[in-house]
């Protein structure tokens, strides 16, 4: 386990394993969001109270859901980016935030444009978008914060402890406003959160929450990929693959 | 299958502006998200090999004098 | 922050901001005394922003930071040390004097001292956290715009908190929980967030 750790921090290695991963990972995602939204979109039965605009669900959720993991493998690599200094975990963090702010400002459109039939307005403060408002405002700071350090081996360390206190605080910040929410607002209507949800509605969210994930994982490793490539331009390992293709 | 035709699917029951709006808004930064490091990543190849090229061609003209 | 003056300064912020919100919203006595407690804080943690941006500026440029880092004592200490020295300065008055602004905007009487309570103990967070934010940026040309961006989102809980302590006890429930909340994160920030704030630091003087 330590040895592949290990490994994954050798550039040359990690561009060699990734690519096989990619290989099949880039695939196997388009085809579980497609499969996925078509199930959502056209299999799944319509809501009893929402109709059909709870479809949105099958997108919305999953990306909430990620956006939100992902700020936790972002601060992840920046914590072993700090404490072991491994350059590649710095790379790791670097793909990981625009993946994570993108998907973040997704799910807060979708979430807005969901709101519009079932709530009648295209904002509303409820406690899941208030918090996902937020989340973007803490990707958002660490992308801002990288780009504006000047010397950039200070930056990524500066946006590992950035993001690191950003951990510690999401729970609090989730759960502050979620009693926000109840206490002003006497009955909760739930955006998601249907207690009995029907399986035939479950699966295909519960599949394309996976595809979500490998659309994560993907775009992380194909822009690690990408600036391994132009770091490592002057490399030998580099320069013999690419005369190798 | 839900929907019996393609016009069903399109209006979704009156809410098809909202379920097809915000679809869209996700598959297309999406692919676009997908799609950039893919592209970033072919030019710095090109890149390397063409700064390649370059330093073979010098080396040939300095070996030939 | 040794001046009559730095001390003023967010005082005086806090007076002209809370001015502004009647001058904004009307001066009907009702609707200014249900915004108080929010607009109260908000302006708190405004005013908090605004100090914490210069915190360790002048540090910074004079080289005294460096001095600080390399010093044989616990970075993490001698921060906590600066920092409570501009709690007392800045969050400490500002909660002191509260009650006089909470009284321009209507707040009522039995609200006033759980408002002072609860500023006295969410601008410690709101201080230790600026300070983070001001160890990160002060390295960076007109970090204070930044600065703002990166703080914010880690003061909702505060403001949730605080707020709603303070309307809680104007409508006569119980504040305590929310009281207990604040301490919660006051000793939380008191313990943990020094360690980030010096780690900050050494970003910084290396960028």
């Amino acid at each position: 386990m330590w040895t592949f750790i290990h490994k994954m921090g050798s550039p040359p290695w990690f561009f060699r394993f990734s690519g096989t991963v990619v290989k099949w990972l880039l695939p196997l995602t388009l085809v579980l969001l497609a499969v996925g939204a078509a199930w959502g979109l056209l299999v799944a039965p319509p809501d009893f109270r929402q109709g059909n605009s709870y479809r949105i669900i099958y997108i919305h959720v999953p990306a909430a859901v990620v956006a939100l993991a992902g700020y936790y493998v972002m601060a992840f690599a920046g914590a072993v980016s700090l404490i072991w200094r491994i350059k590649m975990a710095d790379v790791t963090m670097r793909a990981a935030a625009p993946v994570g702010a993108v998907l973040t400002a997704v799910a807060l459109v979708t979430g807005a444009i969901w709101g519009k039939p079932t709530w009648g307005t295209w904002w509303v403060w409820d406690a899941r978008i208030t918090s996902m408002l937020i989340l973007l405002f803490l990707y958002l700071g660490v992308v801002a914060l990288f780009e504006a350090y000047e010397n950039k081996t200070a930056a990524a360390r500066a946006c590992a402890v950035l993001s690191l206190v950003g951990t510690v605080n999401i729970p609090i910040i989730y759960k502050s406003v979620d009693w926000w929410y109840s206490l002003h607002q006497p009955a909760s209507i739930k955006f998601t959160g249907e207690s009995a949800i029907d399986s035939s509605m479950l699966y295909p969210l519960l599949l394309m929450i996976a595809a979500f994930y490998c659309l994560f994982a993907v775009t992380v490793l194909l822009n690690m990929r990408a600036e391994l490539v132009w770091n490592h331009r002057e490399a030998g390992w580099l320069q013999q693959l690419v005369r190798e293709a | 299958m839900y929907f019996d035709s393609l016009t069903a699917l399109w209006h979704m029951d009156g809410h098809g502006f909202y379920v097809w709006l915000a679809y869209a808004l996700t598959f297309l930064p999406v692919a676009v998200m997908v799609w950039l490091p893919v592209r970033r990543q072919r030019e710095h190849w090109r890149w390397i090999a063409a700064e390649q090229r370059r330093a073979d061609s010098v080396q040939a003209d300095m070996t030939d004098k | 922050m040794s001046s009559p003056a730095d001390m003023a300064n967010p005082l005086l912020f806090f007076f002209m901001v809370v001015t502004l919100f009647p001058l904004g919203l009307g001066p009907d006595p009702e609707r200014l005394s249900t915004m108080a407690p929010g607009v109260l804080w908000v302006v708190a943690l405004l005013s908090s922003l605004m100090v914490s941006s210069k915190l360790f500026a002048s540090d910074y440029e004079d080289g005294s930071l460096e001095q600080l880092a390399i010093a044989p004592y616990p970075l993490s200490v001698l921060v906590l040390g600066e920092v409570t020295a501009h709690w007392l300065a800045t969050g400490f008055l500002l909660a002191v004097v509260s009650p006089l602004f909470g009284v321009m905007l209507g707040l009522p009487q039995h609200g006033l001292g759980v408002l002072c309570y609860s500023l006295l103990l969410g601008t410690v967070c709101l201080t230790l956290i600026g300070a983070m934010g001001s160890a990160l940026t002060v390295s960076i040309r007109r970090g204070g715009l930044l600065m703002s961006l990166l703080i914010i989102p880690l003061n909702v809980p505060v403001l949730i908190f605080g707020t709603t302590a303070v309307s809680e006890a104007i409508i006569g429930g119980n504040p305590s929980t929310w009281l207990a909340l604040l301490g919660g994160l006051a000793m939380g920030s008191l313990a943990l967030v020094p360690l980030a704030i010096s780690a900050a630091l050494r970003v910084s003087l290396d960028n």
